[in-house]
């Protein structure tokens, strides 16, 4: 974006960089922030309607959006209460390491094509070892409120989402291996093209391991039905009793942030990321290329449909998730936990195998064949770039890495 | 002094001025949280230098999964709410000597790598887009990164003299004291539920 401002209309280059590292700073975090919020209404909305709770349908304006201000009002001209034997300081900074760690994850989550906060070679791994740290927060929270319930809420909740980390890390690491990649852009690049390419058609394995994939996700930032460590009536509301007001709403950010980045995470690694299920932009020949030093506009419409696409799967799974709390009962302690090391691991690690088999029997995924059949069908500027990848994928990256050393000794 | 500077210097202060909080206070929970802070605060360092492989596993390993297991540790065996360790004047002692050595060798390590001194080096600010997990996956394949002047070096070293099988042997037997450890939980909880019953 600085490029364009200095290219095109020929600004001063620290105005262009700082207005453009304004701008989108602001968008990502406008991005979590709003949806948050559309997210609490979205909850209440389908909680009501599932659960014929008549508040929520019965706020004002239209399709009750009042209720979300109504919602904000009513926690921030809450009292900020304290327990008296409570360790203020990491009291009052546990919401926020919480806040903090759960949208940190956001600068390494591609939107489109190249429009990512910080591009990084392990993407994915960055995403996971952030969002375990999350659980730090809730510990601090739990411990520092000097309150029984705090307390064992925390440990339940610390237990919950550091025993899920195993099956989630086994799940996210088997597209990882599909594409030979831990970097989310080339992942989702890999995946281009009709909705047969996502991942989660790559073989029947991937498709089981994204339903356990989603259960962990589900599981592991808290949400029913396992969201035992915060169960509102039955056990007085977990690590964050002693909360209210903002730093409640704190707590309450960072779970749909959270949420949001689970749910991006999953569209990325199984369901294409920011391509749509008909690749309309690449048939048009509008492809997106991140290193030109200026924007072409095509791209950039492109990219900006690739980020609707992006979002809109995101908010889709954010919707099972609320459509699945309000559906199902929680579950006890140790079903959770039955849930996790008997169910969700061992057929993680199975599926993980299976993937590494099919891969090295079928590179092409389950389509090859089919794909050979109706390639008039699908032919376009996409086919040609993933027929180019699929040429490089076997080369061994070392072998790469030695040519590029000694071209570079020529030079 | 471009922004890469300003930003070592903050995450070191950072790391530095957390470490000696971690120091000075008593706490123990408020010392597991600022030494959260001062390994963050590296992992930036780590960043960086262009190491984002090696910055992702200090978030992973250290801040996320030993501290939290420390943090655990604390809860679980506290027997007050709020545990403040006192220190002893011996301690101390001990502790300045050992930290004190330690930091001499690392400064004049630090000191004697001539890259790293003023003046001789090149004014690159970022080295972000370094695919550093190819690297440490060839490291582990026998290929010696940091020797890679030859283009030959493949064929000299050979794929057999890489770390692959050590990394191998390692993880198995992480596996099996992991599988141990869990059969050894699971049998003592069995004698202690016959314990009670009888």
């Amino acid at each position: 974006m600085a490029d364009f401002f200095i290219h095109h209309w020929g600004w001063w280059s620290w105005l262009s960089y700082l207005l453009a590292g304004f701008i989108q700073c602001n968008l990502l975090l406008l991005v979590p922030f709003i949806g948050a919020m559309f997210f609490v209404w979205v909850e209440r909305k389908v909680s009501a309607r599932i659960q014929d709770r008549l508040g929520p349908t019965r706020t004002g304006g239209k399709f009750g959006w009042l209720q979300l201000l109504a919602d904000g009002l009513k926690l921030i001209t809450k009292e900020d209460l304290m327990p008296g034997e409570a360790d203020r300081l990491l009291f009052k900074l546990a919401p926020y390491v919480s806040f903090v760690f759960s949208y940190a994850t956001l600068m390494a989550l591609p939107f489109a094509d190249g429009w990512v906060a910080l591009r990084m070679n392990v993407g994915v791994f960055f995403v996971i070892a952030v969002l375990g740290l999350e659980v730090f927060g809730v510990i601090l929270a739990g411990y520092a409120s000097a309150s029984k319930w705090s307390l064992f809420g925390a440990m339940r909740e610390a237990a919950q989402v550091v025993s899920y980390e195993v099956p989630l890390g086994l799940c996210i690491v088997t597209p990882c291996l599909i594409a030979g990649s831990l970097d989310l852009i080339t992942i989702a690049q890999k995946q281009q093209g009709w909705f047969t390419n996502w991942y989660i058609f790559h073989d029947p394995f991937t498709f089981i391991i994204f339903w356990v994939y989603f259960t962990c996700a589900t599981a592991s930032v808290n949400r029913a039905p396992f969201d035992l460590a915060e169960a509102e009536s039955e056990l007085v509301a977990g690590f964050h009793t002693e909360y209210s007001g903002f730093r409640w709403l704190a707590f309450y950010m960072a779970e749909y942030g959270s949420m949001f980045t689970v749910a991006g995470l999953g569209a990325i690694l199984f369901f294409g990321g920011w391509n749509g299920p008909i690749p309309v932009t690449h048939l048009l020949g509008w492809a997106y290329t991140a290193d030109e030093s200026h924007w072409r506009t095509l791209g950039y419409i492109a990219n900006l449909l690739g980020c609707m696409n992006f979002i809109g799967k995101c908010i889709f799974w954010v919707t099972v998730m609320i459509w699945v709390r309000w559906t199902l009962p929680r579950l006890r302690i140790d079903q959770v936990m039955k849930t996790c090391l008997k169910y969700c691991t061992p057929i993680a690690a199975a599926m993980f195998v299976g993937v590494a088999v099919w891969r090295y029997e079928f590179p092409g995924g389950l389509w090859v064949k089919q794909s050979a059949a109706s390639a008039e069908v699908r032919e376009g500027a996409f086919m040609d770039a993933t027929k180019k990848e699929a040429g490089t994928i076997n080369q061994p990256s070392a072998q790469k890495l030695i040519e590029k050393i000694a071209s570079e000794e020529v030079q | 002094m471009n922004w890469h500077t300003i930003y070592f210097l903050l995450f070191s202060l950072a790391a530095c001025g957390f470490a000696l909080a971690v120091v000075f206070s008593s706490n123990i929970v408020r010392m597991a949280f600022y030494l959260v802070l001062s390994l963050g605060a590296t992992a930036g360092l780590f960043f960086l230098a262009g190491a984002d492989f090696i910055g992702a596993m200090q978030l992973l390993i250290y801040v996320g999964g030993t501290l939290v297991l420390l943090v655990f540790g604390v809860m679980l065996t506290a027997q007050s709410p709020f545990i403040s360790m006192k220190t002893h004047s011996g301690d101390w002692i001990l502790a300045a000597i050992v930290g004190g050595s330690l930091f001499a060798v690392l400064v004049q390590a630090a000191f004697s790598i001539s890259q790293w001194q003023a003046g001789s080096s090149s004014n690159d600010p970022a080295i972000v887009a370094a695919p550093t997990t190819t690297t440490v996956g060839e490291g582990l394949l026998g290929l010696r990164v940091d020797a890679l002047s030859k283009a030959s070096t493949l064929q000299q070293t050979g794929v057999l003299s890489g770390y692959l099988l050590p990394f191998e042997i390692v993880s198995v037997h992480l596996l099996v004291v992991l599988i141990g450890a869990a059969y050894l939980a699971r049998a003592k909880r069995r004698k202690l539920v016959q314990m009670a019953e009888t």
